[in-house]
């Protein structure tokens, strides 16, 4: 769940804006620059930003007793790094906050720091270090995916705490209180995130072998 | 491999039917934005909503009917990208067979 439309002051979402932009913009030259070289991983790259748009669409209970949806990242990240999968979130984001009234225009600079960039960053993080200090690839994708999610709505929390401080607690006063709405309830939705994200990934290790290498070369990488 | 995703399937399902099954007499399920805009009400109760959605779902119905588009929209195209490889990988598989005999 994103921040809702108007829920944050003015100034925060100028500023969550001007942090995010750089990176679409970043994003947007590296999608052109795959599709250029490689035209081949097109569908694949369709098929990550189509994931991002299953799992974001699934509105999920959790053991709070709430809802929340998953953010379908963590493929993408993994795939094909964290720049393109921020465009991919760009998208979805924009989709959801013009015709679902589910996150919002003015918050959408913010919602795309957390979903779109300090996931897939964690993501694609444990992706490539995991492996290199033993974990198997599965592992690693089930933490990559699960914990993108996770962190995504952790940002969301620390993005709310600083726009609403509690008179009381402070920053981390109202950070825990956000977390308590957020966090724990995306537990049992990231676990669910990484699992699916293992299936998929599977799949992909049985049909897809030659675009995982050509992706493999893509990151600069034996595949 | 498909053992293994059948289980890892399985998982999923238990994580998303465990709280409807345990939670069944006293939640209600809302969703997590909402709570969390109570609890901005009740941070700062002053706090003035300075921007509206530009267009809302003009009922529930309506939402989950863009929500079920949205997911078949996703769906469809994995389902397409899946049965295109295998396609290919049986048709190279099948391929590779004849120039063998």
């Amino acid at each position: 769940m994103h921040i809702m439309e108007g829920y944050l002051p003015a100034s925060h979402c100028v500023a969550w804006g001007a942090v995010s932009a750089p990176f679409v913009i970043a994003g947007a030259a590296r999608v052109k620059q795959v599709v250029r070289e490689h035209p081949q991983v097109k569908l694949l790259l369709a098929a990550s930003g189509a994931y991002v748009f299953v799992l974001s669409a699934l509105k999920l209970p959790s053991v709070t007793g709430s809802c929340s949806h998953p953010t379908g990242t963590g493929l993408a990240a993994c795939l094909f790094g964290p720049s393109v999968t921020t465009v991919l979130s760009a998208i979805v984001l924009l989709f959801q906050a013009l015709l679902l009234a589910h996150g919002g225009i003015t918050t959408l600079g913010a919602n795309i720091f957390s979903m779109g960039i300090v996931g897939p960053f964690v993501a694609y993080g444990l992706y490539r270090t995991m492996p290199a200090v033993g974990f198997s690839v599965p592992v690693a994708i089930f933490a990559a995916a699960t914990l993108g999610d996770l962190s995504t709505y952790v940002v969301t929390s620390f993005q709310l705490a600083f726009a609403f401080p509690d008179p009381v607690g402070g920053i981390f006063g109202a950070a825990l209180k956000f977390l308590g709405v957020f966090a724990f309830t995306q537990v049992p939705l990231a676990i669910s995130e990484g699992l699916l994200t293992v299936i998929v990934w599977n799949l992909l290790g049985k049909y897809s072998r030659d675009e995982l290498s050509t992706l493999g070369a893509l990151q600069g990488r034996a595949a | 491999m498909m053992k293994r995703n059948l289980l890892l399937l399985c998982g999923v399902i238990v994580l998303a039917v465990g709280p409807l099954v345990f939670h069944s007499k006293t939640a209600k399920f809302s969703g997590s934005d909402d709570q969390a805009s109570a609890l901005i009400s009740r941070i700062q109760p002053g706090y003035q909503r300075w921007a509206m959605p530009l267009w809302q779902p003009p009922s529930a119905e309506i939402e989950s009917l863009i929500f079920a588009v949205q997911a078949a929209l996703g769906a469809g195209l994995l389902g397409y990208y899946f049965g295109r490889r295998r396609g290919y990988a049986e048709g190279k598989e099948a391929s590779e067979g004849r120039a063998t005999h």
